[in-house]
This record gives structure tokens, C-alpha cells and sequence, in this order.
């Protein structure tokens, strides 16, 4: 792991919808870091991230994925990078070691490496007895595992996920939160989205916080302290109060 | 609950069911909502030029008929009841697996029965006021070309919606109670297929076998139809004696209609709740898929085409819509059988057949696979190029096609080498120009909403059935009259220049 090379660089990206969602932002995640995404609704942090996968194209700026240029080469940048939104989307008429299946044929994958990664995977999120049963009977926790499993399943480098432990149960949540530091210890880098508070400041190594399309704030939790001027101070705290000077900004 | 909350009840199922219907015609739309409005009127009153056509000739037609005739005009009303059963059966259907305010109706503090009275009785109104909304061209034909006793067919089309609605409602409980909810959607979505589809394929088959022709009308008017029908005074002509004006058959008719509703009704409607309920906690059973086995090597296209199959072979909703299709062919293929005897020219009738249900069925095909994408992102996001994609999906669809439609011309080139070789273009060229218009109007959809899928574009949906329809007549006329099958082809890629200009900008 270098902790000097950038894993996202993201320098200007510009979107605009209706109105301005994503504003001349500029973003770095180092490799091997858990940086958490944070903002009130409609700040901008899924279209970001949805410019970054590939799923937008954004209307100015550039976005280089581990030293690849994302919107001169994507399919470079695909190669290396997973998506998981938070509504799982997965197929109803396969069986989740099916779903990998398919996923792992998509980015090419061996069936060597993928068949066992696939049933690791899913055993590892407590999906070992539905291996075989259609995804259309599953609840929205059990297809998210399905979708996150989808998405490691390609060993990626960089892992963008929005909002993912959205309609988790506490124990499927906890299997998830160690699935990625797993990920990140192994070298892997990870972006997420979350409105869990507690799960940024446990889990992220920095957190950036969103407003209006641009990046407020951005550091490790111990520096958002230190720039709210109070060391005892939780991030919820500092988040609300980002977020209203931001509003009263705005 | 008071008889006020009731007809509020009313009201809000019938707001509910207009919202749904007018958000099918303008594709969710607000904006579109007048020039939806507009557009019907516009329709309805072109369709009164084809039902003219179809119907004009009969407004004379007085009591007392003939058997031939009595045949002719109650086939035609039983034909109309079981289209309208065969709607009426989806909308049971979609009210147990589809309605998001289940739950909340359950957990409110009121009588279930009541309530899912006044829902049953909706179904009813809605099936009644289609059925009444398609037959209004037709009955308006008779009225204006054989007077104002032609009125009472609109008092026929209410009597059989409430009796195809009545015999929906009891169909689908009871198969509910037969065979459980999980089988139950299918099933009932398969029967409402076969039903929509089966009284003409029916027909058709019954003329081929005994009068080597593929219109029913040959059954209907035969000697044979008439010596077996029953005496004139009989209660199953009360039909088409209501139809001509018989005011008694027709109270009598509706007061049956509402009798048996009212009846299901009673019946039934304490068990909808249970039945409801079931089927909520049922929606989606846990079903098993292939057999445990290794992975598949291959490329990443085999990978999009392996699941695009999988995806079409375990969807049995839409094997249940695309069973209509399939069922067309089964007459042309029973005709085809027939003449390997003689060198009957009714032969050539297959081939428009076969055409035209080509490029109809690709049409489907191309929406489930190009729109109906369950995970687009995943797709968006897999390392490979967008037109990669798109070609693995336009292969599933060509591939399927040439599966389905092969046996058929591998048969017809025995009968007649000719034939079968206009037919392997035919079938080609509609299936490719069917897939393209899908290509080029493609939206983002869940497949869920196949049956929705004419809303999203109503261009794509006319230059589709043109294509299909304009190929089917060239195909036909290749084989009769070349020189003017050279015009309806230069016509027919005319309609699909024009549909690829209006279709929307693509990447």
C-alpha cells in the first residue's frame, strides 16, 4: 500500500440537473483508505459517486481511478472499481451464487477463482442456505448482501458504496462493516456513503462532508474536531453544524 | 363501516383505477394528459371506419334470424366475454400480487368484507367500462346504420362485463384455494392468455380440420354448426336477441349479470381478505434454481447472453404473454400439416402469419432484453463497451427467434421450398426491424413493467405493429404479385427510416 498514491482523484466534476448538483468538486482518496461521504439529502454524494463508476457522465471536470483516467478510458477504470447503490439491483430469476456467476463473467473473471470466491463470499454474509434459491423471494437485506457480494466478487480496488448498509439487520450490518475492513487492510480502497453517523466515525480513516455540491468540510475525525474548535465534540454534533453554516451560507 | 366511508371507499378505488389507466396512456406523464384525452377521441372516432367495415353490413339485420346468423352474432358476443374475462382475471390478479395499499387496508379498523366488496365491484366497473369504451365504435355503427334498437347492445356489453367479471373473481379465489398463491399467479395469468386467445384460435382450428380455410366464419355459418345448435327459443341466443333489441332478454341478461356478481360477491368477498393475505405473505416463494454446478468459462458477451436466457426461460409471466403470440402459430402450423396432401394456394396464407408473429414477439423480446434491465447499473459499471452489450442482447433476441420460427420453415421447405425461403426472410427481416425500433427507443425499465411497455413510446409501439404488418403483406405478396410486393417493402423501410429520424438521439 502507498498511502501517497491516489486511489479517486477527482478535480472539477460538474453536474447539473435542474440545478446545480455537483459543483466544481475536487475530491482525493489515497489508496487503502475507508473514506466516508457524508450530506444532508440531495447534497450531491450519490451523483458524485455516480459519476465516478460511470453510471453519469459529468458535464465538466476529470476523474483519474488508481492513475486511469475514467472518462478517457473507462473501461480500464471498470476493470478495477465495484459499484453497490442502495437499492440493490440483482436479478429475481437467479440464485445469488447464479448472480456472481454472471458478475464474475462480466469483468472476466475465471471460474477457478471466481466459483470459490463467489460461495466464500456468500457464506461469509450468512447466505450460505440460499445459495440455490431465486433472488425473488428475498427480503432488501439479503439482496443487498446479494449486490455486495456481486460487487466483491471481482476483487476491485476501489469499492464505491452508496448508502450499502441500508435495510441491514444489526448482525448482516456487522457482517458487512468487517467484510470491508477486511478489504481495506488487504490494500482495497473504499468510498462510502452513509447517514449512520456512528459508522463513519468507527469506520472511515477521513470523512469528507457534502454540501449543496461541494466538499464542506474534509479530514480525519480527530481534524474535523480540531477545526470545530471543541475535542469532545461527536460527529453528528459537527455534521449538523456544517451543515447549518452551510445553509445559512447558501 | 358507515355506507358514507363505503362510498368514499368507491370513490377512492375508482380515482385509483382512472389514475392507472390514464397514467398507461400518457407513460406517467402529467403534461400529456389532454393530448391523451385528445388522442383517444381521435381514435375512437377512426375506429368507427374499421368497425364500418367489419360490422356495417349487419345494422339491417332484423328479428326473427337465422340460426346461421344467431351463431354468428353469439360466437362474436362469447368472443367479447372472453376477452373481458381474460382482463378481468389480470385485474384480480394484480389486486392480490400488486397493490401496494394492502397492508394498509388490513390494518385499518374496518370491516374486510365490506370493503373488499366495494374492490370487487370496482374490478367489475372497470372491466364494464373498457368493454363498453372498445364496443362503443361498433355499436355506434349499428346505431347510426340500423336504428336506435341497436342501443340495447350497449345494455349486452354491461350484462357480459359483469358476468366475465363475476367468473374472474371466483376463478382466481378458487384457484388460490386449489392450488396456493405461488402457483396461482401463473397459472391464472397462462389461463387469461389461452382465454383471450383460444375461442378464435379455437375456431380456426375446427375450419382448417373440416374446411381447409383459416376463417372461422366457415364453422360458423356451416350446415353442420346449424343442424347441431339448439331450437331458436333457446336461452343462449338471449345474447343476440338482446343485441337486436329484445328489451325482456336484455332484463333479463342484466339482472343475471348482477345477480351472479352480487352473488361472488357475498361469496367471496369475506375470503378475498384471507386470500389477500396469503398471497401478500406468498408473493415470491422461494424457488430453486438449476442444479449446483461449476461455473462457466466464456467470453463476457456468452456471460450477458447465458443470463439473458435464463432470465427469459424462468419468467413465466412472460412466457404467459408471449403464449398469445405463440398461439396464432398453432392454426398456420396445423394448415401447414393439412396441405403436405394437395397443393391447396391457402398455403400462402402462412407465411404473413408467420411473419407477422415473428416480428411481434421479437418486439417483446427486444424491450426485455434492451429496456427491461433489472441491474443497470452493474451492467453500466462491467468492464466492457456499451455496444457489446447491445449486441449480445439484439443476439439473444435473433437467436431466439430462429429457435422458435425454424422448425416451421425447416417444415414449410418440404410443402414448398419457395414459400419456406420468402418465409426465412420474412421472419428475418421483421425480427431484425422489430429489435431495431426497440434499440432506437429504448428506456431504462424494470421488467416488471413489460406489460406497460407500450406506454413508454407510443411511436415505437405503431412503428412496430406497421413493420411487422407491412413485412407480413410483403411477404405475402413476394409469393403472389412481386411487383407490388416490391411497393409494400419500399413502404414498409419508408415507415422504418421515418421511425429511426423521430427516434431519440443515441450515444
Amino acid at each position: 500500500m502507498n498511502p501517497d498514491q491516489s486511489a479517486l482523484e477527482v478535480r472539477g466534476l460538474t453536474k447539473r440537473f435542474d440545478r446545480l448538483a455537483v459543483d466544481a468538486l475536487d475530491l482525493t482518496v489515497r489508496v487503502g483508505e475507508f473514506y466516508a461521504l457524508l450530506g444532508p439529502n440531495g447534497a450531491g454524494k450519490t451523483t458524485t459517486l455516480r459519476m465516478v463508476a460511470g453510471l453519469l457522465p459529468p458535464d465538466a471536470g476529470s476523474v483519474s481511478v488508481l492513475g486511469i483516467d475514467a472518462l478517457t478510458d473507462p473501461i480500464a477504470a471498470k476493470q478495477v472499481t465495484a459499484w453497490v447503490s442502495d437499492e440493490p439491483m440483482i436479478y429475481d430469476k437467479l440464485t445469488p451464487l447464479e448472480y456472481l456467476e454472471f458478475v464474475a463473467g462480466l469483468w472476466g473473471i475465471a471460474p477457478s477463482v471466481a466459483e470459490p470466491a463467489a460461495r466464500d463470499l456468500l457464506a461469509s454474509l450468512g447466505l450460505e442456505p440460499n445459495l440455490h434459491e431465486r433472488c425473488e423471494g428475498f427480503s432488501k437485506g439479503m439482496r443487498q448482501k446479494v449486490a455486495l457480494a456481486g460487487a466483491l466478487v471481482h476483487s476491485p480496488r476501489l469499492i464505491i458504496l452508496d448508502e450499502p448498509l441500508t435495510g441491514l439487520d444489526a448482525l448482516s450490518a456487522r457482517h458487512v462493516k468487517g467484510l470491508l475492513g477486511e478489504r481495506v487492510r488487504a490494500g482495497c480502497t473504499v468510498i462510502m456513503t452513509t447517514h449512520i453517523l456512528e459508522v463513519a466515525e468507527r469506520m472511515a480513516d477521513r470523512i469528507g462532508v457534502i454540501a449543496a455540491g461541494r466538499l464542506v468540510a474534509e479530514g480525519t475525525l480527530a481534524e474535523l474536531r480540531q477545526r470545530s474548535g471543541n475535542n469532545d465534540t461527536s460527529l453528528e454534533d459537527m455534521f449538523i453544524a456544517l451543515v447549518d453554516a452551510e445553509a445559512a451560507v447558501a | 363501516m358507515t355506507s358514507t366511508a363505503l362510498t368514499w371507499f368507491a370513490r377512492h378505488e375508482i380515482r385509483l383505477a382512472w389514475r392507472e389507466w390514464l397514467a398507461m396512456m400518457t407513460a406517467g406523464r402529467r403534461g400529456r394528459k389532454r393530448a391523451a384525452i385528445v388522442g383517444l377521441l381521435i381514435f375512437a372516432a377512426l375506429m368507427h371506419l374499421p368497425a364500418y367495415a367489419v360490422i356495417g353490413r349487419y345494422a339491417d339485420l332484423q328479428a326473427p334470424l337465422d340460426k346461421s346468423a344467431l351463431i354468428v352474432i353469439t360466437a362474436t358476443i362469447f368472443l367479447a366475454w372472453a376477452l373481458m374475462l381474460s382482463q378481468a382475471i389480470e385485474s384480480v390478479t394484480r389486486v392480490f400480487y400488486a397493490r401496494a395499499d394492502l397492508d394498509l387496508i388490513m390494518s385499518s379498523p374496518v370491516r374486510l368484507t365490506n370493503i373488499f366488496s366495494v374492490r370487487l365491484a370496482a374490478i367489475a366497473l372497470t372491466v364494464t367500462a373498457m368493454a363498453l369504451l372498445f364496443a362503443t365504435p361498433f355499436v355506434d355503427v349499428l346505431v347510426l346504420g340500423g336504428g336506435i334498437r341497436w342501443l340495447a347492445a350497449y345494455g349486452v356489453v354491461i350484462a357480459i362485463g359483469l358476468t366475465a367479471a363475476a367468473v374472474a373473481i371466483a376463478v382466481t379465489i378458487m384457484l388460490f384455494r386449489m392450488i396456493g398463491p405461488s402457483r396461482t399467479r401463473l397459472v391464472a395469468q397462462i389461463v387469461a392468455a389461452i382465454i383471450g386467445a383460444g375461442f378464435v384460435i379455437a375456431l380456426q382450428v375446427a375450419a382448417i380440420l373440416s374446411y381447409g380455410t383459416l376463417s372461422r366464419f366457415a364453422v360458423l355459418t356451416s350446415d353442420a354448426a346449424a343442424a347441431f345448435a339448439p331450437d331458436a327459443d333457446s336461452i343462449i341466443w338471449w345474447p343476440a336477441r338482446a343485441s337486436l333489441g329484445d328489451g325482456e332478454a336484455l332484463l333479463l341478461l342484466l339482472a343475471f349479470g348482477l345477480l351472479l356478481l352480487g352473488a361472488v360477491m357475498a361469496i367471496f368477498s369475506g375470503r378475498f381478505a384471507d386470500t389477500a393475505a396469503r398471497a401478500s405473505a406468498n408473493a415470491a416463494p422461494a424457488r430453486h434454481g438449476a442444479r449446483a454446478r461449476a461455473f462457466r468459462s466464456g467470453s463476457r458477451q456468452q456471460a450477458l447472453r447465458w443470463k439473458e436466457f435464463a432470465l427469459l426461460r424462468r419468467d413465466p409471466w412472460l412466457v404467459s404473454q408471449s403464449l398469445m403470440q405463440l398461439l396464432y402459430l398453432v392454426p398456420p402450423a396445423l394448415m401447414l400439416w393439412r396441405s403436405y396432401s394437395d397443393s391447396s394456394v391457402a398455403i400462402v396464407l402462412i407465411t404473413p402469419v408467420v411473419v407477422m408473429a415473428a416480428g411481434q414477439l421479437a418486439g417483446g423480446l427486444g424491450w426485455l432484453t434492451i429496456s427491461g434491465e433489472d441491474a443497470p447499473d452493474l451492467v453500466v459499471t462491467a468492464p466492457l463497451p456499451a455496444s457489446r452489450v447491445i449486441r449480445a442482447k439484439i443476439e439473444v433476441v435473433l437467436i431466439a427467434i430462429g429457435v422458435l420460427f425454424a422448425p416451421l420453415i425447416m417444415a414449410l421447405v418440404l410443402a414448398s421450398p419457395l414459400q419456406a425461403a420468402v418465409t426465412a426472410i420474412g421472419v428475418t427481416v421483421a425480427a431484425s426491424s422489430a429489435t431495431a425500433i426497440q434499440l432506437w427507443f429504448r428506456v431504462q425499465a424494470r421488467r416488471s413493467q413489460f406489460r406497460r411497455r407500450q406506454t413508454s413510446s407510443r411511436l415505437a409501439t405503431f412503428a412496430e405493429a406497421f413493420s411487422s404488418i407491412g413485412w407480413a403483406a410483403t411477404a405475402a405478396l413476394a409469393l403472389t404479385l412481386p411487383l407490388a410486393a416490391l411497393v409494400s417493402g419500399l413502404m414498409t423501410a419508408a415507415i422504418l427510416a421515418a421511425a429511426w429520424k423521430i427516434s431519440p438521439r443515441r450515444e
